[in-house]
């Protein structure tokens, strides 16, 4: 099986118009999507990420302290997972809960390693 | 400020009750090779406890804070182990304890408050697998689902600190090294594993209950934490069997009498001598109602025969009223499923009682050989009693000073050196 | 410690450029680097990507062919490793060989919740 990785990115500003029960009910929505995907071991890892950070330039190498893309480009998070095909990993992202709160979903192919 | 001795009541009571549920739910998380993560961890949430409530007081829901603290270091080890493969994350749902999207909630299904209480027990049946010795099983309940401390447990069992934790460590590398993952047993084997646990249960009651040498507060605390044990075996749909009910029964009619049974200072009252007025009417009331939902099905224990017996003298209103032909009854019945040396022993003493001395002396010479009897200070002490009755007082007085060379216990010595006196 | 994600964009055009000697010697820094790291206990994981890839929005219900994100902004890579503050995981990333290609690298503290 190939490794995909999926990038959550935007949906910040509707996280942080919802209740802390509506947040808690969320992320029990997440727990359940990934908890199935580890049920069927297809589930690597992941994390969710604070909306700061610095970038480096190339050439420069000049520090700016905020994110390269922000908004609705921002990265929020990633998860790695197992799947046969692009495809198929795409199907597994369609029941992303991030989806319901306009964040939208990457999915990338890893590198095979050699 | 909340007064110190109110915060370390609440605490020691609470640690008692919950620390060993609190173990039982790490261990499940962290796995049974990181017992001492998880102990490390209801440590921890005991002293976060103390320091908060010394300034802020106890709060509402004692209990609740604890387990959230309990949960909430959980989740700081997890963040700080999850790449160094102390923790075996393979498990499907542990896994979810390695990301921040699932950790939270992941974490709060461990706690859900009905798996709590299987995992207690699933622990309780881990440590007293039929491999691990039955001290081993003990001292590892006592510290790990009691909530002791090594001292303690020493002071319970008359040993030193360091031989208690070379015991924890034996357990603790039993569990390691077969990789034992706690669980309640399947149907097939649960009445003989239960059997092992009810052992180690008694044992531990008895200790606190008939030792004369440990002191009255670890007494109390050993018949208490024993009779716990029992009824968190009773709060489980598959642990309810007819023999966990009987040992109850036969517990609470024990506890029931337990102040009775000692002067102040320490030394043994006999059955005889007991003021009934000072036996626990509520404890010998919950005792009855045991008895009677342990007489479900078919099975009947000794431990079912020995509640019979303590609830037939905890009926006898005077010592006169006892009826000691219902009480031969259940001793007969109670050799042929067991043919113990003490019961039989015991047997004798109602015989004593109903047929006189020739009869006793009779039916203890069918033991006269028994290595286990002659190295028991008690079967000295009824031969002694027998032939006291018989006026064979030379004999009667050998007996005796057999029976205090055997016993440990300065209040029996001191007993037994008061029946030589009056011998004369 | 904490963790922090190095989101590494861009460098594709360049790699492009690039003999497939450079490339090599490119890799070898990269091995040089993330060894370096993993002995000091600092590395967790990383995997670069490949270039292609489908994006979801709107509630999962439309599906696009390819990232998003093009060129300079398009993540070619990630790295997961430990550091005691932003700052410093900021100053270990300005060791990153993908600099020699042009890459740019997003540093980011995972969320602990």
């Amino acid at each position: 099986m190939k490794q995909f990785m999926f990038l959550f990115k935007g949906g910040d500003e509707v996280w942080d118009t919802k209740s802390p029960e509506e947040q808690q009910k969320h992320m029990q929505h997440w727990q359940q999507w990934i908890g199935e995907m580890a049920q069927q071991e297809k589930f690597i890892g992941g994390e969710r990420l604070y909306p700061h950070g610095n970038t480096i330039h190339p050439a420069s190498l000049k520090v700016t302290d905020r994110p390269l893309t922000e908004s609705k480009e921002l990265v929020g998070g990633y998860l790695v997972v197992k799947a046969n095909t692009l495809d198929e990993a795409t199907e597994m992202a369609k029941r992303c809960p991030g989806l319901q709160w306009e964040s939208h979903v990457e999915v990338r192919e890893v590198w095979p390693e050699e | 400020m909340e007064s110190r001795d109110h915060i370390d009541t609440t605490l020691n009571h609470l640690f008692r009750q919950e620390s060993g549920k609190m173990v039982a739910v790490l261990i499940k998380i962290f796995g049974i090779e990181n017992i001492e993560m998880a102990e490390d961890v209801v440590q921890d949430a005991l002293v976060s406890a103390l320091e908060t409530w010394k300034f802020r007081g106890v709060p509402d829901n004692p209990r609740a804070w604890l387990y959230k603290t309990a949960r909430n270091k959980a989740i700081d080890v997890i963040r700080r182990k999850k790449h160094s493969k102390t923790i075996d994350f393979s498990d499907p749902q542990k896994q979810l304890l390695t990301s921040g999207y699932t950790l939270k909630a992941t974490m709060n299904d461990f706690w859900e408050e009905d798996q709590i209480q299987d995992d207690f027990l699933a622990m309780m049946y881990a440590c007293c697998h039929p491999d691990i010795s039955r001290e081993n099983q003990i001292t590892f309940i006592l510290k790990s689902l009691c909530g002791f401390s090594t001292k303690e447990v020493a002071k319970s069992f008359l040993t030193s600190e360091d031989t208690v934790s070379k015991r924890l460590y034996r357990t603790k590398e039993y569990f390691r090294k077969y990789k034992i993952r706690p669980e309640i047993p399947a149907q097939s084997a649960i009445v003989s594993r239960t059997s092992a646990v009810l052992s180690a249960i008694y044992l531990m009651f008895n200790e606190g209950y008939n030792s004369t040498h440990v002191d009255q507060l670890i007494r109390e605390d050993l018949i208490g934490q024993a009779m716990s044990l029992c009824r968190s075996l009773l709060s489980g749909s598959q642990t309810r069997l007819p023999e966990v009910y009987a040992l109850m029964a036969l517990m609470c009619f024990h506890a029931a009498r337990v102040d009775s049974r000692t002067t102040a200072d320490g030394s043994l009252i006999l059955l005889f001598d007991q003021d009934r007025t000072k036996w626990n009417p509520i404890l010998i009331r919950s005792g009855e109602d045991y008895l009677n939902k342990a007489s479900f099905g078919n099975a009947l224990t000794t431990y079912h025969l020995e509640a019979a017996i303590a609830y037939q003298h905890c009926c006898a209103k005077r010592y006169e009223d006892t009826d000691w032909n219902e009480i031969l009854g259940y001793y007969n019945i109670l050799l042929d499923i067991a043919a113990d040396p003490i019961v039989f022993l015991n047997r004798s003493l109602v015989i004593l009682e109903l047929k006189g001395p020739e009869d006793a002396l009779k039916s203890l010479e069918k033991m006269k050989k028994n290595k286990l009897l002659e190295k028991y200070y008690l079967y000295h002490a009824t031969l002694g009693e027998i032939h006291q009755r018989l006026s064979n007082h030379a004999l009667s007085r050998v007996c005796y000073e057999k029976a205090i060379q055997l016993t440990q216990s300065k209040s029996e010595k001191q007993f037994l050196q008061a029946k030589i006196t009056s011998n004369r | 410690m904490k963790e922090f994600l190095l989101i590494i964009r861009g460098g594709h055009e360049e790699s492009g450029n690039r003999s497939p000697e450079e490339m090599q010697k490119h890799m070898q820094h990269w091995q040089q680097w993330m060894g370096g790291l993993a002995e000091e206990g600092k590395l967790v994981g990383g995997q670069p990507l490949m270039s292609e890839g489908k994006t979801l929005t709107e509630r999962g219900t439309k599906i696009t062919d390819r990232p998003l994100a093009e060129g300079k902004e398009l993540v070619g890579g990630y790295l997961l490793i430990k550091a005691d503050s932003l700052d410093h995981a900021t100053n270990i990333s300005k060791d990153c060989p993908g600099f020699e290609y042009n890459c740019s690298v997003e540093v980011r503290e995972i969320s602990p919740l």
